[in-house]
């Protein structure tokens, strides 16, 4: 079997608590929301007010920069409240579901096998599907009047429990062809990227070309793949889709509304019954605990994504827009004496070699969000090479993003990474730096400047 | 433990935010996450993190560096018991050498983190432990009858001159350690060369003497050293360079638990052995003709391309730099010590060197990815048209 994408830099980290293959469906779910914050750098206006009633595909609201993005209700309700940080920032669209109230907005479809490309684009808009396509440079959600050099699906996870896409997509095969049917109309090629070590049904999907990736975290990442595939200049725009996200986009086709469907896997070391659970789009993390059992001697943090870039959360939170995934790991607040001694503490994952925790069995490693350590200066050179499989230079592309030196980020190839890109650099900096951070102001600042 | 965090706890109250002593907070800091790692958690990014930092990474370069300073400990009692013609056990050795070190580590650490403190409370930053490790560097690397007073000397200016003029750790161009020898050796040539220095008490007794080998050859002399001694270390010299045995034991702890580029070490031991052999081949004056093979165990090269050139701030700091960079400083190291008798020690001059053109090193190599990144773009824009 051929590989197409090597990856040989990286670190697969395997912690106890990965979702067992089981699919139920979770509790109802009273309210939902949706958060302008799941997307960078958006720019809402709001269509709706407190008290409006909406149906599942209801605009909620639109993205300022083009206004014929659309984000529209995953249910039929009324618009419970509307949340607002600082400076009145639009945090959370929260609507209130009722039972048995399935009302939404219909599209004509029924010809979708002639439409062109422009037509195929007016029912994603409209439909408020559009959100589901995020484009490269950036990460940020695809411009509808763009042609893509090509679309990257990515059915391969390697962040430490992250969900399997065969499983979830199991019983959306047909869906999901559907949608690669439609978004390969939307570009030159379409990309199926799939893990090489294991025969799944991805590879018999028309309309797409299959990328047999190998290697370990990142070579998940979409972006890790496209670099090492065909990396993209100035100019170039490349799309982006999840894979539930596809079957979505396949089924709107089919039934001719908006699909809100999101399949989460509920993981982590103190989940009793790590599994997954059929829900919508911007569930209320309360109704899918329902029914996982989590140890309660620890004080725990909710994660809404994997552990090496997803969001805090708490309980009183929604899911997020695109994630397919809710980690749960133990608070790491306390202190733990010497731990400065080489090959001490081997209980927590380290990277690094003045350590043997890479030896033990999963069961034994221990994980928490303590830093494990404090922030310091950057001394220790050569380390992020070895977990950033790309061929660009981590901290020099760092260091110009901290001195907001633009034109030496893009000669350093800003427009390849994104900041989740970084996560394991996060991770296993002897400094303890917050790369992905700095990662993430330095692309706002280039949107900023070209806006 | 228990107990210990909470009088911790109670001592560091008015250092902590709001209260009185809060400028102060760094000095206190860096005592308290001496004994624990801090309760700190992950705000954003990652919310997991590896369990090494700055203060693992330093230690492990400290304990690597004991085993040449116990040899060093050792070594200066044997030499001045060698040369008295005095009877001595193991442990007089031990004895003698650690009263004339063990100052030296003390003076060196206390005046180098006081500054370091004073900056970390002016700055408003927490102490960093590099210190650590340059501190005990310093003594290590000079001759043993050095005063006190010149060590509290040159490690001022290296701290305030190498480092913190720089903006402090993780910024320095050269390598504070050596800046610190290579103040004294300008500032003070007279305690830092000739053959009255690099013996315990040669310049108070004169009975005894001793010439470095490198000296000796630098001089015209011939010596009389079988390679076991040189390698083992039983030589006269600065404190901790003398052992290339107990020098390799500390490149493989280092280069086992990763903290230290073998890139460079290696590329520094081809560099010096390819032109170790060209003189050997040349061989017009004792240096030249001095085997190759003994170049890299007498004088510091081990020692410095062990652990002053492989220090990851000052050295190169892309992949392909360290090679280029570790090859250089081999190269310069064994030029300086044929060609310039007045220096016969040129691992110093050679670091602080390649120090100077590190960056340079990297500039290029970055360019080269850059020019490539450019090329892919120009290619890619004929296609699009």
């Amino acid at each position: 079997m051929s590989i197409d994408i090597k990856i040989r830099n990286g670190f697969n980290l395997n912690l106890n608590g990965e979702a067992n293959k089981i699919l139920s469906e979770s509790e109802r779910s009273k309210t939902f929301a949706l958060k302008p914050t799941d997307f960078f750098c958006l720019k809402p206006k709001l269509l709706v007010r407190e008290a409006d009633k909406v149906k599942k595909g209801t605009p909620l609201f639109f993205s300022k920069n083009n206004p014929r993005i659309h984000f529209v209700s995953p249910v039929a309700g009324e618009i419970l409240a509307i949340s607002r940080g600082q400076k009145r920032k639009i945090l959370e669209v929260v609507i209130s579901s009722q039972k048995n109230n399935n009302d939404s907005v219909k599209f004509k479809t029924t010809n979708f096998k002639n439409f062109s490309a422009d037509e195929i684009k007016d029912i994603l808009l409209k439909s408020g599907s559009w959100p589901f396509i995020l484009q490269r440079p950036y990460g940020i959600i695809a411009q509808p009047e763009d042609k893509p050099v090509a679309i990257y699906i990515s059915t391969y996870s390697t962040s430490p429990l992250d969900v399997d896409f065969d499983f979830i997509l199991k019983n959306k095969k047909e869906d999901f062809q559907l949608g690669l049917s439609i978004l390969s109309k939307l570009t030159h090629t379409l990309y199926l990227t799939v893990d090489s070590n294991f025969p799944s049904f991805f590879e018999k999907f028309k309309d797409a070309s299959i990328l047999k990736v190998k290697g370990p975290h990142p070579a998940g990442n979409i972006g890790v793949q496209i670099h090492n595939h065909k990396p993209i200049s100035p100019g170039e725009k490349v799309w982006t889709v999840k894979p539930e996200d596809v079957s979505n986009i396949g089924s709107l086709f089919k039934n001719g509304e908006f699909c809100s469907d999101r399949t989460v896997a509920v993981v982590g070391p103190t989940v009793k019954n790590p599994q997954y659970f059929t829900s919508k789009i911007g569930t209320s993390i309360s109704s899918i605990l329902k029914k996982i059992e989590v140890d309660k001697s620890k004080e725990c943090r909710l994660i809404n994504g994997d552990v090496y870039s997803g969001k805090t959360t708490d309980i009183d939170g929604y899911l997020s827009y695109s994630n397919n995934l809710l980690t749960i790991i133990p608070e790491g607040k306390d202190y733990r004496m010497f731990g400065w001694l080489p090959f001490k503490d081997n209980f927590i994952p380290s990277i690094s070699k003045t350590s043997f925790s890479r030896f033990l069995n999963k069961r034994k490693l221990e994980v928490s969000t303590n830093l494990n350590g404090e922030e310091r200066a950057m001394v220790v050179t050569g380390e992020m090479e070895k977990v950033f499989p790309m061929d660009i230079f981590p901290m020099q592309l760092i260091k110009a993003c901290l001195n907001q030196d633009i034109e030496r980020m893009e000669a350093l190839g800003i427009y390849e990474v994104v900041p989740e890109d970084f996560g394991l650099i996060d991770f296993s900096s002897s400094s303890k730096i917050e790369a992905q951070e700095i990662i993430k102001k330095g692309i706002e600042l280039i949107i900023n400047e070209e806006s | 433990m228990e107990f210990i965090r909470k009088r911790l706890d109670k001592i560091r109250k008015p250092f902590n935010e709001g209260e009185k002593f809060e400028r102060f907070a760094p000095a206190v800091n860096a005592f308290d996450t001496f004994l624990f790692v801090p309760n700190h958690t992950t705000k954003s990014g990652s919310h997991i993190r590896d369990a090494v930092d700055l203060k693992r990474t330093m230690v492990t370069v400290i304990i690597a560096l004991l085993p040449a300073l116990f040899y060093g400990i050792y070594n200066t009692g044997y030499q001045y018991f060698i040369q008295t013609n005095l009877e001595f056990t193991f442990l007089d050795a031990m004895l003698h050498g650690s009263k004339k070190i063990l100052p030296m580590i003390a003076v060196s650490y206390t005046v180098g983190l006081l500054i370091e403190f004073i900056f970390a409370i002016y700055r408003g930053h927490e102490v960093n432990e590099g210190y650590l490790v340059t501190g005990l560097l310093i003594p290590m690397i000079m001759p043993v009858d050095i005063p006190l007073w010149m060590v509290a000397v040159s490690v001022a200016f290296a701290v305030l001159i190498a480092k913190e003029a720089f903006g402090g750790t993780g910024m320095n161009i050269l390598n504070p350690a050596l800046t610190a020898r290579a103040f004294a050796f300008f500032a003070y040539p007279t305690y830092m060369s000739g053959n009255k220095v690099w013996v315990s008490e040669a310049s108070n007794l004169d009975g005894i003497s001793g010439e470095t080998i490198l000296g000796f050859l630098a001089a015209g002399n011939k010596i009389d050293y079988t390679f076991t001694e040189m390698f083992n270390g039983s030589i006269p010299g600065s404190i901790a360079e003398t052992s290339t045995l107990w020098i390799l034991v500390g490149a493989i702890i280092l280069i086992f638990t990763g903290v230290a580029s073998w890139r460079i070490i290696v590329g520094g031991i081809l560099g010096a052995s390819l032109v170790g052999v060209l003189f050997n081949l040349w061989g017009i004056n004792p240096l030249m003709q001095f085997d190759w093979i003994n170049h890299l165990v007498v004088g510091g090269f081990a020692f410095g391309i062990v652990f002053m050139a492989t220090d990851p701030v000052s050295a190169s700091q892309t992949q392909t730099g360290k090679w280029i960079y570790g090859f250089l400083v081999g190269v310069f190291c064994i030029l300086i010590r044929v060609f310039n008798p007045a220096y016969p020690e040129g691992v110093m001059l050679a670091i602080l060197l390649m120090n100077v053109f590190a960056p340079t090193i990297d500039h290029y190599v970055i360019e080269r990815n850059i020019k490539k990144r450019h090329l892919r773009w120009e290619s890619s824009k004929i296609k699009l048209s």
